[in-house]
């Protein structure tokens, strides 16, 4: 049990203030990102490209709650890497399913001219829909 | 047993007679169920994200997310109440980290004060999601059911409720769990299990579930919320 005071330095208790602030800060990012995204046009470059920042945000708050709250970065280099190695297959995952969705999506438009046409027809009353379906309930 | 560290020489991690990740086993295995998880929650994001990527159109999430407690009618307001549920659970696993700090030191007190705090922060998040459910069950989503047109006006499919509920639905299912680890970790410090022990490791291991499920809210919150 000697395990139990592993690691325990002066600048823990500055660490965890540093970090509450870095996630902070992150988060507000994150936010004023969102909210200036509400401007701009569905499918812009402007979207998309604050939609990766988005995500590059979220990766380094997800390295910071892993790497200091949950203390990884101090473990030895055996531990980190049984945990982070299996973690690169989503790497994968990611690339493999999304490009799957993205390439059905453009199928079913050049081949199925039905689901097409069902798809990008807009719903002509707004506020209607909204009580009818309340209604079922 | 005990091998220095910061000796000249490298530690032969995987000479033998020690644990070669220099944890206990209970911490390890921790970590490894936490890897599985992270898997399954992977498996439920990517899945949506492939359904989202097959679709023409999406609902906007600024549009469904709009409401927050006692607002009055006709306002929006998107972000605003998301926010304030990531922000309790980032504070939450704050204080969890001091409890596992004050574990560490062997602060009796601390560690309860600290405990209270992250089971208050939990159920204020469950809270916070019990609202937000009524609230979108009253528009009338709900699994199979949903109300809300896609951002270009197109009528969309149930995918978004589908999606929706059963994600968030598993996190807070994971909160509601933590929350429960939580108190029992609090009752067994109340009791002195862990002074009588002579460490408080159990606390580090609840706490590792703990910022997993911050953890998890991060990259939920960032796919349903924001983009």
């Amino acid at each position: 049990m000697e395990q139990t005071t592993q690691a325990e330095h002066s600048s823990n208790k500055h660490e965890i203030r540093n970090v509450t602030i870095v996630l902070t800060v992150l988060t507000l990012l994150e936010l004023t990102l969102g909210f200036m995204m509400m401007r701009m046009a569905d499918g812009s470059t402007a979207k998309i490209s604050t939609k990766i920042a988005i995500i590059i945000l979220m990766l380094a708050k997800a390295y910071y709650i892993v790497a200091y709250f949950m203390h990884l970065k101090h473990e030895i280099k055996n531990l980190i890497m049984t945990i982070v190695v299996p973690l690169t297959l989503f790497i994968w995952f990611i690339i493999a399913f999304l490009g799957d969705g993205e390439s059905y999506k453009n199928l079913r438009n050049t081949y199925d001219a039905h689901k097409k046409a069902v798809s990008t027809q807009k719903v002509e009353i707004k506020k209607e829909t909204h009580s009818e379906e309340g209604a079922k309930h | 047993m005990s091998t220095p560290t910061t000796a000249a020489v490298p530690t032969k991690w995987w000479s033998g007679g020690k644990s070669p990740f220099n944890v206990e086993y209970g911490k390890l295995m921790m970590w490894y169920f936490l890897m599985s998880d992270t898997f399954t929650f992977g498996a439920l994001l990517i899945a949506y994200g492939t359904i989202r990527f097959s679709s023409n159109s999406w609902p906007n999430p600024n549009e469904v997310f709009q409401s927050y407690p006692g607002m009055s009618e006709g306002t929006s307001a998107p972000l605003v109440f998301v926010s304030i549920m990531t922000f309790i659970l980032i504070i939450s696993s704050v204080t969890m980290v001091l409890a596992v700090r004050a574990g560490q030191e062997m602060k009796k007190n601390k560690v309860v004060f600290n405990l209270i705090l992250t089971i208050l922060g939990g159920l204020a998040f469950l809270s916070c999601q019990a609202w937000e459910w009524t609230h979108l069950h009253h528009e009338g989503a709900w699994w199979g059911s949903n109300p809300f047109l896609n951002e270009d006006g197109t009528q969309s499919s149930t995918n978004f409720t589908n999606f929706f509920f059963t994600i968030t639905g598993f996190h807070g299912f994971h909160v509601f769990s933590g929350v429960i680890i939580n108190i029992i970790m609090l009752i067994m410090t109340l009791n002195n299990v862990f002074e009588k022990r002579g460490h408080y490791l159990m606390i580090e291991k609840a706490g590792l579930y703990w910022h997993f499920v911050d953890l998890v809210w991060v990259f939920v919150f960032t796919c349903f919320y924001l983009i």
